[in-house]
């Protein structure tokens, strides 16, 4: 006594529509390819930014050159010691080949865009400083004054002092 | 002969192909976004030159330091990591002009007419090699959190917004108003390895 009646009158399961299901996965599939970042380089060192209050988010991601500085990783240890060493790339390089990283580096960018290039420092929270300091030195020499020192942001600074 | 009908192709499995294009997307996305402290290096100096900032009267500089057992020495006094902000936010805006704070000058800034501005007041932060960069971070963070904070109040007073949401020329105005660079110190040696 069913009010509906199946017009085919047959027994088995009515048919969804799948047509629009490949419309729904290219969506999400567009919505991932634009948002996407891929994973530039490997990284061989330890690097746990340290946190902040104040950080600003990276704009422009194609701007930006990083050079990241910390202990290496627990499998390289036998070869490259366990003293912070500075990354570029995919290779660990000195202080001195800063400035041609940053020659490199700017080279890639348009003309327009070279005066906004930025370097974002990733280093590690246990690193001292003497090694920071070099690095700053060197891209003062190189000619890169905007930095941006990579941080995590965090609504309080926790467990100084 | 009947015109040939064209054949429809199977899209049955184009679901798929998107959805194996889709996982990839997936696992290789990284969604986190940078963040980070923006500062200006200054430019490297000429060695003939004689840096200027050794002109700058000692009232106009607020000495920061950090040594390397993580010790703040803020003018010459031992404080705690807490009290950073307030001391530089005082040192910033200088409402008393008490005579140990900065040089004030009248100055006339768009949006709000002759106000008392410092006149050439610098923080100067300075490290030794052995301070961990996660302190430094911090202190840098507490300085520019001063001057964020001074800057929301002064644009919420007379604008009743954030700093962060002003127009362009607004910002510049609120700038002008609490110029106080954080100089990146030439590096100094203070206190042993």
């Amino acid at each position: 006594m069913s009010k509906f009646k199946r017009s085919t009158g047959g027994k088995g399961v009515a048919k969804i529509n799948t047509a629009s299901l490949p419309d729904i996965v290219f969506m999400l599939l567009f919505f991932f390819m634009t948002t996407t970042v891929m994973r530039e380089v490997e990284l061989k060192i330890n690097v746990t930014v340290p946190d902040a209050t104040q950080g600003k988010k990276l704009e422009k991601k194609s701007l930006a050159s990083f050079i990241y500085i910390g202990e290496p990783l627990q499998s390289l240890r036998a070869t490259f010691g366990s003293e912070p060493k500075i990354q570029l790339n995919d290779s660990f390089k000195e202080v001195d080949d800063i400035q041609d990283f940053i020659a490199q580096e700017r080279e890639q960018l348009d003309e327009v865009e070279r005066s906004k290039m930025l370097v974002s420092l990733k280093i590690d929270k246990e690193t001292k400083m003497g090694i920071v300091v070099d690095v700053k030195q060197a891209l003062r020499r190189a000619n890169a004054l905007k930095i941006m020192y990579a941080n995590q942001n965090v609504e309080e600074i926790r467990g100084i002092q | 002969m009947a015109k040939r009908e064209v054949q429809e192709i199977n899209a049955g499995s184009m679901a798929d192909i998107a959805f194996l294009l889709l996982i990839f997307f997936l696992v290789t996305t990284t969604m986190d976004s940078d963040t980070g402290l923006m500062r200006m290096l200054p430019p490297i100096q000429d060695p003939t030159e004689i840096p200027e900032d050794q002109q700058i009267n000692e009232r106009n500089i607020l000495e920061v330091l950090v040594n390397k057992d993580n010790l703040l020495l803020v003018e010459g006094e031992i404080i705690s990591f807490d009290q950073l902000r307030q001391i530089t936010k005082d040192f910033i805006a200088n409402v008393d002009e008490a005579d140990d704070m900065p040089e004030m000058i009248d100055k006339e800034i768009p949006f709000f007419g002759l106000v008392r501005v410092p006149k050439n007041a610098v923080i100067s932060l300075q490290n030794d090699i052995g301070t961990s960069y996660g302190i430094y971070i911090a202190v840098q963070n507490e300085l520019l959190a001063a001057r964020d904070e001074l800057r929301d109040q002064l644009a919420t007073s007379r604008w009743g917004q954030l700093y962060d949401d002003l127009a362009p020329d607004r910002q510049a105005a609120v700038d002008d108003y609490y110029k106080v660079p954080i100089s990146e110190a030439e590096p100094k040696k203070i206190g042993g390895n």
